[in-house]
């Protein structure tokens, strides 16, 4: 996040586009529901009736992967209209003149027959957000899962600039971070071309940098590759071992079948993990971890916050915490580790990551944490980035064409499935589907369907139904709900039962290499 | 009793909380309520954070695949195996055959290490995590 949790309450208005916040970040989500009670508004940007949209001053329900036209006809009712912030445009951007004469093609018309969203609506909500004093852009995997991902991303941050809702209180351009510690393993370096601190692995200096202080030679220069790419590595041959720490693949990517024969087809596969997950199960070697509550360690949330977490009992058995596991094996290989506690792996991060320069034990264990970048032991943190200039100085605008999703539907194919997370479980299920007040509320996966296409298809609630993809299948109980749009059907990767990952598409944006769960092709039947 | 802090292990909120142990074992939780993240509030995933790391269903030893069973097998073993497995596929096919998936789940400290490892012990960096999931 650009900006921080606290200031949503300060903030007028929030502009919600592919998060489902109450349920995935529901203490944010109480956030932007107490502000809409005090008086800012909200736009919600969702095909959906998520929670939210009982508190939008507007709901618009635009088709799947339609986002940067939408945008980009937002941006362009903004430029012909005059409400952009003429001055910040000037003096902190760079570009306005390209960007200006790409979104001129995106006019309400053209708009409203690519996203489905009619001129009048897309005209209230790009005054609305032009007009409104501090107004933050709030996103999660709903943007970031498409083919076009990258562009969805650069779209909203040329939004943010075009009306100078960027760099101030209350603003920014904010991802919610889906997972306790994804934004400190991106920060770590969990990346395939960065170090820690985002220091690029193809920079002689960086590189040396590394080598001097690990006492070693010859790091690869290289970035490598990304899981996506990884998988598809194991598919071919040319990955032969893979080692995991702490994630299950075989729930949580897409294109099931590929993973599996992925997995298999390793000459070698370690799991480090806490349960014998779907992934741990085809392992050639399975290490038992220290959970959360066994261990020290810090975590870093998705404002940037950096927060310490104490060891409260012992692991079970003779399990281990992580880095306890990866010191013993680093020693076995020869390099020099003598850590004696995390405190110790923390001076070696602050002595090469500027942003975590000043971010000690000393200094978290008391108060509540500290806000990255934080590059020395004075350095208060930093609430919001981009105050008086962006990281390379002006920021570009990058204005992107609108391009259609991987699948559309199609005669045979003839439904979008999307899928998320539901409040009361949690990613693939690990964790939450062993708290029993969790499954008690969420037992079994459900398949939203609306009302009219399931009287259509004969589809009662409860019934069971198959769903099929070019890739998979599986049956699921369905649920008739108005929740979803004519055309959609939702689901969530939560439940083995039902592995809705077995049909998704692995189709990726270019740039990020992020998968295109948010939108595939099926068909769908009752089950007699 | 102890109150010991901790952070949620769930969402990227980052609530805080401090887990209540009692001999030796959690019993509860009790929302940090001066935290600017979570203001002494947690969501249903939250309160009840602390009931899977009890699950019978934990791993408590490593385990080798032996004619496709699992075996159970000391730490020493396990390790030795990893490392001459994964060294053996490196001398044979090259650094670039190994791949190492670091964890959102994890902290910090330990995703530093496990990057540290792959690029400088092994000369690979196909690293990466569910970010992108």
């Amino acid at each position: 996040m650009t900006n921080s949790i606290n200031e949503f309450d300060e903030a007028d208005l929030f502009f919600v586009i592919g998060s489902n916040t109450t349920a995935q970040h529901p203490l944010i989500g109480s956030r932007i529901i107490n502000a809409v009670e005090r008086g800012a508004k909200l736009i919600l940007f969702d095909p959906r009736e998520i929670p939210l949209a009982q508190f939008a001053t507007l709901h618009l329900k635009q088709t799947f992967g339609t986002d940067v036209a939408l945008v980009n006809g937002i941006m362009n009712i903004i430029i012909q209209e005059d409400l952009y912030d003429k001055p910040y445009v000037q003096a902190r951007t760079e570009g306005f003149e390209e960007l200006k004469t790409m979104v001129a093609r995106y006019t309400p018309k053209v708009v409203e027959q690519i996203t489905g969203i009619r001129s009048s609506e897309l005209y209230r909500a790009a005054v609305m957000y032009a007009q409104a004093d501090k107004a933050m852009i709030v996103y999660a995997m709903g943007i970031t899962q498409h083919v076009t991902g990258t562009d969805n991303v650069k779209t909203l941050a040329n939004l943010a600039m075009l009306t100078g809702h960027v760099g101030r209180p209350s603003t920014g351009v904010n991802p919610l971070r889906g997972q306790n510690n994804v934004q400190g393993a991106c920060d770590m370096g969990g990346l395939p071309g960065v170090f820690t601190g985002y220091q690029r692995v193809n920079d002689p200096a960086t590189v040396k940098k590394f080598e001097d202080a690990w006492g070693v030679s010859g790091l690869n220069p290289k970035p490598g590759l990304t899981i996506t790419g990884m998988m598809n590595a194991a598919h071919q041959g040319t990955l032969k071992g893979l080692y995991i720490m702490g994630e299950n693949p075989l729930m949580s990517d897409p294109d099931l079948t590929h993973v599996e024969h992925a997995l298999s087809n390793l000459d070698f596969l370690v799991v480090q993990d806490i349960f014998l997950t779907e992934t741990a199960a085809l392992a050639d070697v399975v290490l038992p971890a220290a959970a959360f509550a066994e261990k020290q360690g810090t975590y870093s949330n998705t404002e940037r916050r950096v927060q310490l977490a104490q060891c409260a009992v012992s692991p079970p058995g003779q399990a281990k915490a992580d880095w306890e596991i990866i010191t013993a094996l680093c020693r076995r290989l020869g390099m020099k580790c003598d850590y004696a506690c995390t405190e110790d792996i923390m001076r070696e991060i602050n002595a090469l990551t500027p942003s975590y320069g000043g971010i000690t034990y000393e200094r978290l264990s008391s108060g509540y944490g500290l806000q990255w970048p934080c590059p020395n032991d004075t350095h208060p943190g930093t609430v919001f980035l981009h105050r008086d200039q962006f990281t390379k100085g002006k920021g570009s605008f990058l204005p992107c064409e609108f391009k259609p999703a991987a699948e559309i539907p199609d005669d045979e194919y003839d439904f979008t499935l999307t899928t998320g997370r539901i409040y009361y479980q949690y990613h693939t299920g690990t964790m939450s589907r062993r708290v029993d007040l969790l499954e008690r509320e969420a037992p079994e996966p459900l398949l939203e369907i609306n009302p009219e296409d399931a009287k259509k298809l004969g589809i009662r609630s409860n019934d069971v139904v198959e769903v099929e993809s070019r890739r998979g299948s599986m049956r699921i109980k369905a649920e008739v709900t108005t929740r979803v749009p004519k055309r959609v059907l939702f689901t969530t990767f939560h439940f083995k039962e039902s592995q809705v990952n077995r049909l998704t598409n692995s189709a990726c944006d270019p740039v990020a290499e992020i998968p295109e769960l948010k939108g595939c092709s099926v068909k769908i039947r009752r089950c007699s | 009793m102890a109150r010991i802090p901790t952070i949620c292990p769930f969402c990227g909120c980052g609530c805080s909380f401090y887990l209540i142990v009692k001999d030796g074992r959690v019993t509860g939780v009790e929302p940090s309520p001066d935290n600017p993240v979570n203001k002494g509030m947690l969501c249903a995933k939250g309160w009840n954070s602390y009931e899977f790391i009890q699950s019978p269903e934990r791993l408590t030893t490593p385990l080798i695949r032996k004619n496709g069973e699992f075996a159970e097998a000391s730490w020493d073993e396990a390790l030795d195996l990893v490392v001459s497995r994964l060294t053996g596929i490196r001398d044979a096919s090259g650094p670039e055959s190994l791949g190492f998936l670091c964890s959102a789940k994890v902290s910090n400290e330990e995703n530093y290490l496990f990057m540290k490892m792959a690029r400088a012990a092994f000369k690979s960096n196909n690293v990466d995590h569910c970010a992108r999931l």
